[in-house]
């Protein structure tokens, strides 16, 4: 099952590998991460999804709050929550027709087109994974995808339900 | 504030913390700091012949006292010779630093000469760990890392320290840090109290109730509140190879070591309970045996502090988080008075039935008349140092042998590898015992095959005047792996013999020692006598032993936990 862990730690050297080394050393799957300071600088906030059945879950939560850097861990998916990832994504427009085709998909997928050049066109996308998946598709089937590049998904638990120290 | 170098930050620090003891070894990066340890006596430096052995030193030193151990090292080789020590700590649960040089800061990542990124290399077997960037976090890093070995669960941290910091000619204001708490890390002492009430209402419903006692009850010095504990609900307790001496061996309650190489009562208890308490034990593999036919009849009422051992192999239907001297405590005040005779009542059809196993006798073995037996050997033993003794193993059939034949009445006398199994840990572990307790009878049990792995430190013990006992069970084989190779490889034994086995004696000698030969068994009992009469010296018993016996009973793989091989031609 897809789940989304969400981990508070001290913003320290180090702290990241050891999360990385939890999953590592104990053969858990990460399939993406995102890591950045919080609105406390002394705080950084981790999102990693993974696929794990319950009792790998337990000992995946477990073995992360146990490591001296880390204030409290949850698992999102465990409730109700908004996840969102955001997706750069740098497509050819070799003629007047595929970049029409293109800004239409921007419209309907609400997304951003950021920079363009003689050639290409590089596209912001934010939702969720589903929806950046989505996209890419849809464009693939109109012309080329020169690269991408995803962040990973953050997240944060609806309502009252918060993260602090 | 005072002004000191960062070397001589290090070596206040210690003092401050009130370490007695650093075991170590010098080299480049660390020259500063060995300078700064040179002009003081507050703390005593054992040098080693190898860092492997000074952290199996400040282990030994760790596990006899419960104090932090503390280890001394350089960069690169000095650093990773000791990642065997930190893991065999970390896989017990033992409280050791390690202070290990690194090469100055701006050759970090430059694959500078004697660089290895000991933080990274040690990442997965610590609890945590310091790379230190300037002088004046010294302290704090230092007095940090003993606060988090010696807390919660206990284990090792290592505190990295670049050569430009330590540097001895630039000073830097000192101050010991008032606190060392943080925000991230606040271990559950106190259970939750409404688990402590289900924990009671199960225990006390319970006809056949087994307390499963583990290391985490020496760690927290529970060793009383255990027994209390046990006498009170009347109930027979098994103990793991980590937990042997938490309640004594001794205790008519005491139905043994349980697991691979446990007592037949004690499997066969643990099989039969309806409920098991579990004080500090994490249902280790060496334990259990086959997972899915563990203990089908019982309520397993899990207590550890840590969180992440619990229900990690086996569920737990009553899990408590917390230590366990406060987690006795509450249990036992939950409890109140119960009537001791209705108690006694409920359990007697058990006791009868753990009699009858016990009649069993598994732990008999046949003696013979050419051959010096393993197990009289441990017997002996325990006769000469009147039960008494501080009892340090490598590993192999030696261990299991000691852990079976010499009950341990006291916590902390029984010092072994059990998680990692490192052999070569035994000698310098009881170098350690010694240090703690100088006046103490201070003894490894090892093995031919175990005893060469950290042979070197001989020379440790001559330096120190440390009156070691080593009694070398001398199969002239890897006894374990043979054993395994009869059992399961028909007797195919593959690299198991050695045959360059050196003169034990003279080496004993070689290194100023004594050294005593033993080949019949007639002469054991007076050559043990000379040995423990020789009070200030360090005797090497070299006893040649019968290499064709086995360790049993011995659990059978992918059975229950007690199905059990109880000679070699007899099983469960």
């Amino acid at each position: 099952m897809r789940r989304i862990i969400s981990v508070l730690m001290e913003n320290a050297p180090g702290s990241l590998s050891r999360i990385v080394g939890v999953f590592s050393q104990r053969g858990y799957n990460v399939d993406s991460l995102c890591v950045a300071p919080t609105d406390d600088k002394s705080l950084s906030r981790l999102t990693i999804v993974t696929e794990a059945d319950d009792k790998v879950i337990e000992q995946i939560t477990k073995q992360v709050n146990k490591l001296i850097d880390v204030l409290k861990v949850t698992d999102l998916s465990d409730g109700h929550h908004v996840e969102r990832e955001l997706m750069l994504v740098k497509v050819a427009t070799r003629s007047e027709l595929i970049r029409a085709e293109i800004k239409r998909n921007v419209d309907i997928f609400r997304a951003q087109i950021v920079d363009v050049d003689a050639n290409n066109y590089t596209i912001q996308v934010t939702g969720t994974s589903d929806k950046l998946d989505a996209f890419a598709h849809t464009l693939s089937q109109s012309t080329e995808i020169i690269e991408a590049s995803r962040t990973g998904v953050c997240g944060l638990s609806r309502g009252e339900k918060a993260l602090r120290p | 504030m005072e002004m000191m170098s960062g070397a001589a930050m290090v070596v206040r620090t210690l003092k401050d913390i009130g370490v007695k003891h650093v075991f170590g070894y010098p080299g480049g990066a660390v020259l500063d700091i060995y300078d700064a340890l040179y002009a003081q006596k507050n703390v005593e430096h054992v040098l080693v012949r190898h860092e492997q052995a000074a952290a199996h030193m400040a282990d030994g030193y760790a596990r006899s006292t419960g104090k932090t151990g503390t280890v001394l090292v350089t960069s690169g080789p000095g650093a990773t010779n000791t990642i065997t020590g930190i893991a065999t700590a970390f896989m017990d649960s033992i409280p050791m630093v390690v202070l290990s040089g690194q090469v100055p800061s701006k050759h970090i990542g430059e694959d500078a000469f004697q660089e290895t990124d000991m933080v990274g290399c040690s990442r997965p077997i610590v609890k945590h760990s310091f790379l230190v960037k300037r002088a004046v976090d010294i302290p704090e890093a230092i007095a940090k890392a003993y606060y988090i070995a010696n807390t919660g669960r206990p284990g090792p941290v290592v505190v990295d320290l670049p050569k430009d910091i330590v540097n001895v000619s630039e000073e830097h204001p000192y101050q010991f840090p008032e606190d060392v708490t943080m925000r991230s890390y606040n271990p559950t002492l106190k259970g939750h109290n409404k688990q402590i009430k289900k924990a009671v209402k199960t225990l006390l419903e319970s006809k056949r109730p087994i307390l499963y006692v583990g290391g985490g009850a020496i760690t927290a010095e529970a060793s009383d509140l255990v027994t209390e504990l046990a006498e009170k609900l009347n109930a027979p307790v098994t103990s793991t190879l980590m937990g042997l001496g938490a309640f004594s061996s001794v205790h008519e309650q005491f139905v043994g070591m349980l697991g691979m190489h446990g007592r037949l009562e004690a499997n066969k208890a643990m099989h039969n309970a309806d409920c098991i308490l579990a004080l500090g034990a994490r249902f280790d593999d060496r334990v259990t045996n086959n997972v899915d036919k563990f203990c089908p009849h019982a309520n397993i009422i899990h207590v550890d502090i840590d969180p992440a051992s619990i229900s990690k192999i086996v569920g737990a239907h009553v899990p408590v988080v917390g230590s366990i001297d406060e987690v006795a405590k509450q249990l036992l005040k939950e409890m109140g008075k119960i009537d001791a005779k209705a108690q006694k009542e409920k359990v007697a059809d058990w006791w009868e039935q753990i009699t009858q196993w016990r009649s069993r006798k598994c732990l008999d073995y046949k003696k013979d008349n050419g051959l010096i037996k393993p197990q009289e050997v441990i017997e002996s033993l325990y006769k000469h140092t009147n039960g008494d003794a501080y009892v340090s193993s490598d590993v192999g059939q030696h261990q299991m042998f000691a852990a079976l034949y010499y009950p341990f009445a006291k916590p902390r006398r029984w010092i072994n590898s059990g998680g990692l199994g490192t052999m070569g840990f035994g000698l310098p572990a009881a170098m350690g015992v010694q240090m703690a307790h100088p006046e103490a009878v201070s003894t490894v049990v090892t093995g031919d095959g175990s005893i060469q792995m950290n042979i070197q430190e001989l020379a440790t013990c001559m330096q120190y005047n440390l009156p070691i006992k080593i009694i070398s069970l001398n199969n002239r084989a890897l006894g374990m792996v043979r054993q395994w190779q009869d059992m399961i490889y028909k007797g195919r034994h593959s690299h198991s013999y050695m045959d360059s086995m050196p003169d034990f004696v003279k080496l004993a000698e070689a290194y100023g020692h004594i050294g005593i030969r033993v080949t019949k068994p007639e002469e054991l009992d007076e050559a043990m006598a000379r040995c423990f009469a020789a009070k200030d010296r360090l005797v090497f018993m070299d006893i040649e032993i019968d290499q064709n016996e086995h360790v049993y009973p011995m659990q059978i793989k992918f059975g229950a936990m007690d199905d059990m091989r109880l000679s070699k031609t007899e099983r469960t």
